[in-house]
Formats: structure tokens, sequence, C-alpha cells
């Protein structure tokens, strides 16, 4: 690990305090969408190409979308109710950043020595591959799943319109 | 430091689940914390030679999370058509 990906951890760390702590509900989904982005440099630095790539297109762009949309179809706050759950949310939230420092002092203090198992590198090479020929069943598991969220999201909004 | 980069990610979103009372900050801090599980894995296949395994697996959790999002997106946006709020305390007030 050199000092880029040191600056990137850190950076990525901070956009995520930053999406939690901010006041705006706005400002938190792009920062949501700020770190996955972050995410994906990490994760292609890490000689993990496509999943960067899925990582960058469907977390930081579509998932964004979906939260802002939502947030733009959701009645806003008054000026007033903005000022009084802010005032409310820094007092829940102060403790984060002090939990974060006893976290890093813990374990550096520590010295975890985290020791994995290193087998013959480069088992599989291809992740289409893997997807295909090794692990079958998590195709069929995602199709199963993106149906059912389809069925979900139907019978949702038909609910919605009947009522 | 990977692994602390990862611990604190999930640190974050495990607070705000826990601390938060709006709906959409909660699935941003489960968004926050199914990252650090995303870091965890790529650099585990990262260091024990199984990037293909750890890139599928990727994918596969990432179409799971999509789905999830979606479906939640939908029951807050559905709550908020009944409560015209998105405080989790209205949550209360289900039936059932």
């Amino acid at each position: 690990m050199n000092d880029l990906d040191l600056l990137i951890l850190v950076a990525m760390t901070l956009t995520a305090l930053w999406t939690v702590m901010g006041r705006s509900l706005l400002r938190a989904a792009l920062g949501l969408a700020l770190t996955s982005a972050i995410l994906s440099i990490m994760i292609y630095r890490m000689t993990a190409p496509l999943a960067a790539a899925f990582e960058l297109s469907v977390c930081s762009g579509l998932i964004s979308v979906i939260f802002i949309t939502t947030i733009s179809l959701t009645q806003p706050l008054t000026m007033s109710e903005v000022y009084e759950h802010a005032r409310r949310r820094i007092s829940r939230f102060w403790p984060l950043p002090l939990i974060l420092v006893f976290t890093i002092i813990i374990v550096i203090m520590s010295e975890i020595k985290i020791t994995l198992p290193l087998p013959t590198p480069a088992v599989e090479n291809d992740v289409r591959q893997v997807l295909w020929y090794l692990r079958p069943q998590d195709i069929i598991g995602q199709l199963a799943i993106l149906l059912a969220g389809a069925y979900g999201v139907v019978i949702l909004f038909r609910e919605q319109k009947k009522k | 430091m990977i692994f602390l980069a990862a611990l604190l990610l999930f640190i974050i979103g495990l607070y705000c689940v826990i601390a938060t009372f709006n709906l959409m900050r909660l699935l941003i801090g489960l968004e926050l914390m199914i990252k650090a599980v995303t870091l965890l894995i790529i650099y585990v296949g990262y260091l024990n030679g199984h990037l293909a395994l750890a890139q599928a697996m990727i994918i596969t959790l990432i179409v799971i999370e999509v789905v999830v999002m979606v479906v939640a997106v939908g029951v807050v946006l559905g709550l908020h058509r009944y409560h015209n709020s998105l405080n989790t305390k209205y949550i209360k007030m289900l039936k059932g």
C-alpha cells in the first residue's frame, strides 16, 4: 500500500462521515455517490476493473438517481423545521467522530495482525468463467432476485393506485 | 489499513442506522455498511489470489443491493404517502 491508497482511504472515510453528519438529505445522497465513486477507484487499484465498473455505474449512478428522485418526491421541511431538525441531529451525531477516533487508536495500539491463508495466486483468472462455470447458481439467484424486486415494486405501486 | 477503513465505514453506517429517525438516512447508512463489506470482499480476494471469484461475488452483491434499495424506496414512498413524513416513529402505527 502506498501513499495514494492511503489518501484514497482517508478521503473515502471523510466522505462517508460527511454523508452521515451533513444537514441536507440531498447532500447526503450526493455524499453517498461520492463515497461509492472513491470506493470504485480503490477497487480498480486492487486490479478488479469489472467490480469497479459495476460499483461506479450502479452504486454511484443508479442508486444515487433513485435516492435523489425519492427525496424530490417527498415533502420538503419548512425553514424552522430544518433548523430544529439540524439542532437535534447535532446532539445525536456528535459522538460519531469521537467513536471513530477511539476505534483508530484502539486498532493502532492493539497492533492487530490478521494473517490470511495464501493459496496459489490467481486460481481463476476470468470473472466470466467464474460466473458461468464455477458459480452458475449465483446467476440464477440474481435473476430470481431481480424478478422478485420487479414484482415487489409492481405490487407496491398497484396497491397505492388502488387506494 | 484497508481493514481499518472498512471497519470505520461500517461503524459510520451502523451509527447512522441506529441514531437517525429518517427513513432515507437509514437506507444511506445501510448502503455505507454494504460498501464496507464490498471493500472487505475485494481486499480478501486480492490478498489470497481469488480476485475473479471476489469480483463475481461483488457483482451478485451489487445486484441484490440494487433490488433491496428499489423495494425499500418503494416502501418509503408508500409510507410517506400515508403519513406525510419520513420519520421512523410512524412505523410503530402500522397494523399487525
